[in-house]
């Protein structure tokens, strides 16, 4: 066996794609590779960011790395650890951490820690109350925003009112609230996140030392709460089904039939139709506020913006309804079971002192797992689907004005040259000349979905630089999953990577399964799906639920052990192997392949 | 079916009476009362040796002899061990000791049995010398039952397990073994388990292995065994590793084994199925909870009925000797736990 090299490539010999170049300048300065950033460990940061990057999307790494190392760096102050940097090349988003070495400062920052974080810990759930008011607050305020607009003139009750404050200006006030609204959620989001991962991980690496052949996901089990918000979506289209039933309207659920056919064939069908519809608006709001992705890109999106995906999996529901079932989760079963689990771990422990232990330990997991659960429904999920939507409001205003030919080109444009385009907007309203912008623009929005195009179909190195020796930065081993065991895995990779047949991934729900791989790249695919067949896809996670009672096992190219799609595919006793970064690349539609979940390992049979 | 001081019946004994039915014996009677299904059958007690041994010691003086010996003598001791055996396997049965496991054996109504040797020495070492291979399969008359029992008893007088106790310097007075009779079970499949990973020593998981036909061929090692490994709470199987069975180990037509090779199609086919595996799973933690302590065991699937039996099962040696520091603590501050991560103590 070869030693590994101890080094991946140096992000100096790392080359921008010839004929990209002027799309790779378009991201900030701030996060260019350049001096000193060769003797840094790096890693593709494939689990947030697996595809390419536009312009206007690398906000979401901005917002998240500002408000992250702000509540490592300075608010906790973890002791081993400072924030995250990161870079962009080709689209592909490389972060390293910021360890902590000296034994003086790690004392330090061990003090001022335990009189933070300790806090937090043992004032948890007021904490917590008060965190989900504020985000509360935080997506009235957002969904208060106006819709920008232009009018010829300014409305004349503004002047008679006396407001003042023209029009135009309230582009860039609602802008710039809109940016500053996105920045602040993540700082919500990184607020508890950490220390709830690091109390759960104490628990984990628990589990892990006293069992070493545990599964991450029976640990999992062990802690993942039973009415979390993520099975709210797919209670609600559990319920739906049901009214459908009950109110006499189900016919009109048939597979293959188009959401928006059905909804009008109910607007048309009396007081049942209307009433069922009248259901439908309460679950949507705010349960259908949920991405189909992990909603780090703007393409990710809800489904309320789309109801394909909800709807694909009415029909199923209402079947089984019909059959008699009750479709309700068992919750009482479940957290019957949970507490077995739980009991008969501890029984196989070996004395009364590592059973204390262990009750200490899964005493605060469970404290601290609803929020390690729970804020990602209304971060990364209903506020990052309020602000991707506001921003496509500015789309359809710029594309009006000729700065672009589709709402969507909004998103080649970084947040700081979008502001530019706004005030160009802006500027040309109040004086009455054209805007600059679409002489501008169109050619810009067209090389840089070229670049994305053209980055998408090159591979990227896994990590750049030197390989540290430890990797004991908590957040990377957290948030990442990231070990030197890891590293050397990928170091040795590459090498037999050509006649593999094996596509490796987190295991993530366990059992082994052969079958039908379909790929499906985006949500008007979903339909190809048939019964047994294998979900290969980008992302999975709870919006992909309906489709799950049809599907055999699921494999994704993003996401962890702990990653909703795996609590999910537990949940419906499917094994699941995410997070294997090239699934839908390495695997061809219709293939038969093996998934064994509770390895991580996909084998591609033919 | 009363038990006696020669014949003791499976329902009857427990480990408690080791003493006189020996480990292997003791076992199958404790796994009986607890409730898992083991082939039934007998044992032949210590009692039924000491009249032996006292009947020919009346012709021929067995214990003084073998006291007599000096360990280092070795030629000398090899040919004491080599007529005592003689004689010990020609020797006739006193008529109550030929009565009672005629007797007995009859009650079973097996056609084939297996004769196993059951070891009273508590010493391992010794115990694995004094027999522990001695498992005489598909005996098919009384006449080889009595032959193989015999044969059991003389395995005491090995020069190994001989040389083993000369050296000791320990009394001939108290060597006994008893020999369990039991109904055949013609295996489909067979093997072993332990209820703790020989790898990790994980008790939270089940390492099970198994092959096609008799288990001797996988205790013996001639096989490579499908392996699998079982979460012992939560039923996963994280681990399947189907292997090339090429042989396996069937009755032969005019009693014992013998190697027949596995079909083609059959070869590398899992030995054992999934519900089989969970059923393993359930009989492995009943066992371990009986005893309160990880267990090494022997088990059949029938082949005609797919019935799950015990063949044997004795405490986990290599995991359970190791000296383990506990995991963690109780601490005063509960909070202070999250320090193993958040503290760089790594």
């Amino acid at each position: 066996m070869n030693t590994p090299v101890k080094t991946f490539p140096r992000p100096s010999s790392l080359k921008v794609v010839p004929g990209t170049e002027s799309a790779q300048a378009a991201y900030p300065y701030t996060i260019q590779f350049g001096p000193g950033d060769d003797e840094r460990f790096w890693f593709y940061n494939s689990m947030h960011f697996p595809e390419p990057m536009s312009a206007f999307d690398m906000v979401t790494a901005e917002a998240a790395y500002c408000a992250l190392g702000s509540a490592n760096t300075r608010v906790h102050c973890l002791p081993t650890t400072l924030g995250i940097d990161h870079r962009i090349i080709n689209g592909r988003v490389y972060i390293g951490g910021n360890a902590v070495t000296d034994p003086a400062e790690i004392a330090r920052r061990t003090g001022e820690f335990q009189k933070r974080a300790f806090y937090y810990y043992e004032n948890w759930e007021r904490l917590y109350d008060q965190w989900r008011e504020k985000m509360l607050t935080l997506i009235r305020d957002s969904q208060a925003l106006p819709k920008p607009e232009l009018p010829e003139f300014e409305p004349l009750e503004h002047v008679h009112a006396g407001r003042g404050v023209a029009m135009n200006h309230y582009l860039l006030d609602t802008y710039q609230k809109t940016i500053e609204g996105y920045f602040r959620m993540w700082h919500h989001h990184f607020e508890f996140l950490l220390l709830g991962y690091g109390a759960y991980l104490t628990f984990f690496a628990f589990c892990k030392k006293a069992f070493p052949e545990i599964t991450d996901q029976t640990i999992a089990r062990m802690v993942a709460g039973i009415e979390a918000e993520i099975f709210r979506p797919d209670d609600e289209l559990r319920r739906l089904a049901r009214r459908a039933v009950e109110l006499g309207v189900d016919a009109g659920f048939q597979e293959g039939v188009k959401a928006d056919d059905i909804i009008r064939t109910l607007e048309q069908s009396g007081a049942a139709g209307q009433a069922w519809l009248k259901e439908l608006a309460t679950s949507r709001d705010p349960w259908f506020n949920i991405n189909v992705g992990d909603g780090f890109y703007h393409y990710h999106r809800s489904w309320n913006d789309d109801l394909t995906m909800p709807f694909a999996g009415l029909p199923e529901y209402i079947r089984r309804v019909k059959a008699g079932e009750s479709l309700a989760r068992p919750v009482d079963k479940l957290q019957a079971e949970r507490r077995q689990l739980i009991e008969d771990y501890r029984e196989l422990l070996n004395t009364d002192e590592e059973r204390a232990a262990y009750d200490q330990m899964i005493k605060l997991a469970h404290r601290v797992f609803p929020y390690v659960e729970g804020h990602k429904f209304y971060c990364e999920h209903w506020y990052t689907n309020l602000f991707f939507n506001k921003i496509r409001e500015f789309g359809t205003l710029l594309a009006s004005h000729g700065f672009f030919a589709d709402t969507e080109d909004v998103f080649q444009l970084s947040h700081y040259e979008l502001e530019m385009a706004i005030i160009d907007l802006m500027t040309s309203w109040s004086n009455g000349s054209a805007p600059r912008g679409p002489a501008l623009w169109p050619r810009i929005v067209a090389e840089r979905r070229a670049a994305l195009v053209e980055w998408a179909k090159h591979d990227t190195p896994p990590a750049l630089g030197p390989v540290p020796d430890v990797i004991d930065d908590p957040a990377i081993v957290m948030l990442w999953g990231i070990t030197r065991e890891s590293l050397n895995t990928w170091l040795s990779a590459g090498a037999n990577e050509g006649d593999n047949n094996e596509v490796r991934g987190f295991a993530a729900s366990s059992g082994v399964v052969e079958g039908r791989a379909c790929i499906v790249k985006s949500v008007e695919e979903i339909a190809r799906l048939r019964k047994g067949d294998i979900l290969v896809c980008q992302i999975t996670n709870p919006t992909w639920a309906p489709v799950f009672q049809k599907i055999a096992a699921a494999v994704s190219d993003i996401g962890g052990s702990m990653s909703h799609a795996a609590i999910v595919a537990r949940e419906y006793g499917l094994p699941a192997v995410v997070g294997t970064g090239n699934a839908t690349s390495r695997i061809k539609d219709g293939q038969m392949i093996r998934v064994d979940g509770g390895r991580g390992i996909v084998t591609i049979l033919q | 079916m009363t038990s006696t001081e020669v014949i003791g019946w499976f329902a009857d004994i427990g480990l408690d009476d080791r003493p006189h039915v020996g480990g292997k014996g003791g076992s199958l009677g404790e796994l009986q009362r607890a409730g898992i299904a083991v082939p039934p059958g007998f044992v032949v007690k210590t009692g039924a040796f000491e009249r032996f041994i006292t009947n020919l010691e009346r012709e021929f003086p067995v214990r003084s002899r073998i006291e007599a010996l000096q360990p280092d003598a070795l030629e000398e001791v090899k040919a004491c061990c080599d007529e005592v055996r003689a004689k010990v396997e020609a020797a006739t049965l006193p008529p109550d000791v030929l009565a009672e496991i005629s007797a007995a054996h009859a009650n079973l109504g097996a056609s084939t049995v297996a004769v196993r040797s059951s070891a009273t020495t508590e010493d391992a070492v010794d115990a694995s010398f004094a027999g522990l291979q001695d498992t005489y399969l598909w005996v098919t008359n009384l006449q080889h039952v009595l032959d193989k029992v015999r044969s059991c008893w003389a395995s005491l007088y090995s020069l190994e397990s001989v040389t083993y106790r000369r050296r000791k310097g320990l009394p001939e007075a108290g060597v006994a073994m008893a020999v369990v009779v039991q109904k055949m079970v013609n295996a489909r499949t067979a093997g072993v388990m332990f209820t703790r990973s020989p790898l990790t020593g994980d008790r939270s998981v089940i390492a099970i292995e198994g092959a096609w036909g008799l288990g001797s061929a996988v205790v013996g090692g001639e096989v490579t065994p499908d392996r699998w490994v079982v979460g012992k709470i939560t039923g996963e199987i994280s681990v399947r590793e189907i292997s090339d069975k090429h042989i396996q180990h069937l009755p032969a037509s005019g009693g014992g084994i013998e190697d027949v090779p596995v079909a083609a199609e059959q070869r590398r086919a899992p030995c054992l199925s999934d519900a089989e595996l969970q059923a393993l799973r359930a009989i492995a933690r009943k066992v371990e909870r009986h005893y309160g302590r990880p267990q090494d065991i022997e088990w059949a699937v029938e082949r005609d009925t797919n019935a799950i039996l015990l063949l044997q099962s004795r405490p986990e040696t290599v995991w359970s000797a190791k000296e383990a520091s506990p995991v963690a603590r109780a601490a005063a501050d509960p909070l202070s736990h999250v320090m193993s991560i958040f503290g760089g103590q790594k």
